[in-house]
């Protein structure tokens, strides 16, 4: 652990693989460029439970390296024949983390389909393995975010999980957040990729959040405990991320974002990639403009993505409001405004127009946020 | 030769009785002040003996002691001067003692034997009413405000007047009340643009005495609002009146000229102020802003810049409107029961909430930021409002309904009040339940917008609350932006 900023540094050049990316250290970059050769996809599944894989995830987290498969290093064999996997199963037992080999057939298998998968991922959380083979969908995008991109995420988060697909995210703070907290509000299912340790909760802000989401969905990291979060793991958890899913939404991102790095990943093994379009203006919004221009699907609301997915959609039922605050939403509809701007565009008066707008925030078809209402549909 | 005089010692905003004595003896001549004297109070020697002599009276060249009884209460600042002179020109039978026993006296003594008005003398009259004395002698500028202590006042503008009237040759002119001259208006809401609904939540802090704080980005007006609520705040009824004005007596800060208080007072301290400073304190307690916005307003303007243990120390006083200080010296009471207002940013660069400007806070900055204010206090403000940047042509619109008008509204919604709380009818209490469950409301939470839907009620003379009510109190609870 020669650095651990505390920083997602996820700046790299998307053009340049991830091992000469900058800020690799040269163990994780030989362990990618050097000692690796393609995925073990030939061996029989479920061959040695899973030992090996076990083996390698805390060789990797030994050496701080990035590994696909077994390295021919005489460092690698002496570790492995002293490495205990019972013992080590054991303590995974009652930290209270499971792990989940690369060759289970439980194994998600979008994500063993990606040409770097995991050895294999820890698991922190009650809910089944099957979880995480079922219809998943990313959302990510920037930590310091707008609120419109915060809103839109969290509308986003509880509309795709309340429609049944796996909302997966990062746990990082703004647009992944509002993600988890989405689908969490819609009593859906929710996976949290983490870039360190299974046992740390990182940022330590969100750390009730991913209680939460444990409690409901899953927390996963190909990370064995004890792994600091520094910035080279955080482009390695967004394959992660992307290789869940069969799509992948980038909500708001600025022209070098690690979010950016989730959907080339998404776009390399095939993947849709959804963007969600920003002002032209706003520095917030130029990734996933560019990503627009480069052919990513514009989305422009839940049913866009659910109709990718096959999955059925019907119309939300109509609202019922009351006349002034039909007109108001009416209004709200063409644009964020502050709560003045509203009175005098609708005529009510400032009593009348806070009632209004409650009902429509209890009804689910405004939000506020810094003194400005926004329609939510 | 003993004579002795009753004048009274302030502890916080309660006068004590304290006896001075003086004793006059032979023996190599001095003068001693015993009796727990602080600096200002033993400093008084000088002050006397040069007043004696400016006044043309004689200093007994002899062996003088002054007792302050009882011995063990500390004594404050200079407003003994003057009962020590005449105690001591009484025991040098210059004047009579009988006489001096019936009057209680407060003031200090220039050099020049004149005598100048002090601090407290509000209280310092009301003790010595209550100790069955019959007049006071004090400085023509606080003539009038003794009086209103329920006593009768002897303006004295220099000791050798107080001495005359004491021998029975001079009878001063009554105390003549100050000249009325007009408070200066407070600021008027006509003033302000647009702003409609912190405007009405101005009005609703007013009618229901709620506390009130307006959140938004540096610019946008939240101080010229907050300042403005006195404006349209009902007058006092004369006993509130005479709360403040004991306090403010005993802080040193009445306006001689007008020691009658009629408006509710306005106290803005400075966001580097002390915990001392706000809640009151020192070594004999003295109140602070906190006590001096006692049946007004205090505004705390930029709240997180304040110092977190003053703000902490706010919660009692906000709670149960009083501020209980325990020093050595003694335990003070202060009342304080204020209306909050404060203001503040939505992050340490000012630039959340801003369409113009970009946050470029931390993650980290925005924690601290928001840590600190607890939770415990923003639950303590009934109504918050953020305040958005206003539009060029809001700005640009003609004046706004000014102060007056708000004010009748807000006096027939307090009456309203007074008469009979309106209840809530039963879709009121669905919505107030169904909001409970939808948005993260605590008890106390559920509580505060009870009472805010009560005020908009009475406002709009309803005689019970009514969904729209409640929906409407629901528009200013605490936004999800400022709870960490």
């Amino acid at each position: 652990m020669t650095q651990s900023r505390g920083q997602e540094g996820a700046r790299g050049n998307r053009e340049v693989p991830l091992s000469a990316r900058a800020g690799v250290p040269a163990t994780a970059r030989r362990g990618l460029a050097g000692e690796t050769g393609f995925p073990p996809r030939d061996r029989a599944e479920g061959e040695g439970g899973g030992v090996n894989e076990l083996v390698l995830a805390s060789f990797a987290a030994a050496s701080d390296a990035h590994l696909v498969c077994e390295p021919r290093s005489a460092r690698f064999a002496a570790f492995k024949a002293r490495f205990d996997a019972h013992a080590e199963l054991k303590r995974l037992e009652t930290l209270g983390f499971r792990f989940l080999a690369r060759t289970d057939p439980a194994f998600p298998p979008l994500l063993r389909a990606i040409h770097d998968p995991p050895p294999g991922l820890f698991l922190r959380g009650e809910a089944e393995v099957q979880l995480l083979a079922r219809p998943a969908v990313a959302i990510v995008g920037a930590r310091a975010c707008s609120p419109y991109g915060r809103q839109i995420s969290r509308l986003l988060g509880r509309e795709l999980a309340a429609a049944g697909l796996v909302v997966v995210s990062g746990l990082a703070r703004g647009i992944d957040a509002e993600a988890h907290r989405g689908a969490l509000e819609a009593a859906g299912t929710t996976v949290a990729v983490l870039g360190c340790g299974i046992d740390r909760d990182y940022p330590a802000a969100n750390r009730e959040l991913a209680r939460q989401v444990a409690a409901i969905g899953l927390v996963v990291s190909e990370y064995a405990p004890g792994v600091e979060p520094a910035p080279w793991r955080f482009p390695a958890r967004n394959r992660i991320v992307a290789g869940l899913c069969a799509a992948t939404i980038v909500v708001e991102a600025r022209e070098r974002s690690g979010a950016l790095i989730t959907a080339d990943f998404a776009l390399e093994e095939g993947r849709e990639v959804f963007s969600v379009p920003g002002e032209i203006t706003s520095a917030l919004s130029a990734g996933v403009n560019a990503l627009l221009r480069l052919g990513a699907t514009p989305l422009t609301c839940a049913q866009d993505v659910l109709e990718s997915y096959g999955i059925a959609v019907h119309d939300p039922p109509e609202l019922e409001v009351g006349v002034p605050a039909a007109g108001v939403l009416e209004r709200v509809r063409d644009g964020a405004a502050g709560a003045d701007e509203l009175a005098r565009a609708t005529g009510l008066c400032a009593g009348e127009l806070a009632a209004a707008l409650t009902e429509l925030e209890l009804a689910g078809a405004v939000t506020q946020e810094e003194g400005v209402y926004r329609a939510c549909r | 030769m003993l004579a002795r005089s009753v004048t009274h010692a302030l502890i916080g905003l309660e006068p004590r009785r304290v006896e001075v004595e003086a004793h006059i003896d032979g023996g190599l001549p001095g003068f001693t002040i015993v009796g727990l004297a602080d600096r200002a109070c033993a400093e008084a020697k000088h002050r006397v003996r040069s007043g004696i002599g400016s006044a043309q009276l004689e200093w007994p060249l002899k062996r003088i002691t002054v007792n302050l009884a009882p011995a063990g209460l500390r004594k404050e600042g200079s407003g003994f001067d003057l009962s020590i002179a005449l105690v001591v020109l009484a025991a040098s039978q210059q004047l009579p003692a009988e006489r001096l026993a019936e009057h209680a006296a407060v003031g200090e003594l220039a050099l020049d034997g004149r005598i100048r008005p002090v601090r407290g003398t509000f209280a310092v009259a009301e003790g010595a009413r209550r100790s069955g004395l019959e007049r006071i002698l004090c400085a023509p500028e606080s003539a009038f405000e003794a009086e209103l202590g329920g006593i009768e006042a002897v303006p004295v503008r220099h000791l050798a007047e107080a001495v005359a009237y004491l021998r029975g040759e001079l009878r001063p002119p009554p105390a003549e009340p100050p000249n009325e001259m007009p408070e200066p208006d407070p600021p008027d809401l006509a003033d302000v643009r647009g702003q409609e609904r912190a405007r009405r939540a101005l009005e609703l802090a007013a009618t229901g005495g709620h506390n009130l704080l307006f959140a938004g980005p540096p610019g946008t007006g939240k101080t010229m609002l907050g300042r403005r609520l006195p404006s349209i705040l009902p007058p006092l009824e004369p006993r509130e009146a005479l709360e403040v004005m004991r306090i403010h007596s005993v802080a040193g800060v009445l306006a001689l000229e007008q020691p009658l208080i009629t408006r509710p007072p306005f106290r803005a301290p400075h966001h580097s102020a002390s915990t001392a400073a706000i809640v009151g304190g020192g070594s004999g307690p003295r109140p602070g802003e906190a006590s001096l916005a006692h049946r007004g307003v205090l505004l705390l303007d930029e709240l997180p810049e304040f110092q977190r243990p003053a703000l902490e120390a706010l919660r009692q006083p906000l709670e149960d409107g009083t501020i209980s200080i325990a020093r050595a010296a003694g335990q003070a009471l202060f009342p304080a029961r204020f209306q909050l207002v404060a203001t503040m940013n939505l992050c340490p660069c000012a630039g959340r909430g801003d369409p113009a400007a970009v946050c470029s806070c931390s993650p980290q900055r925005l924690a601290a930021f928001r840590d600190k204010l607890s939770r415990a206090l923003l639950d303590r403000f009934d109504l918050v409002v953020t305040v958005p940047r206003s539009r060029a042509e809001e700005l640009a619109a003609g004046p706004s309904e000014s102060s007056a008008p708000v004010r009748e509204r807000v006096a027939a919604g307090r009456l309203r009040l007074s008469c009979a709380l309106p209840a809530r009818t039963v879709e009121a209490d669905e919505l107030l339940s169904r909001a409970v469950e939808r948005l993260p409301l605590s008890g106390r939470g559920r509580a505060r917008v009870a009472r805010v839907a009560r005020t908009a009620a009475a406002l709009a003379g309803a005689d019970v609350v009514l969904p729209e009510h409640v929906a409407e109190a629901l528009a200013y609870r605490s936004p999800k932006e400022l709870a960490a």
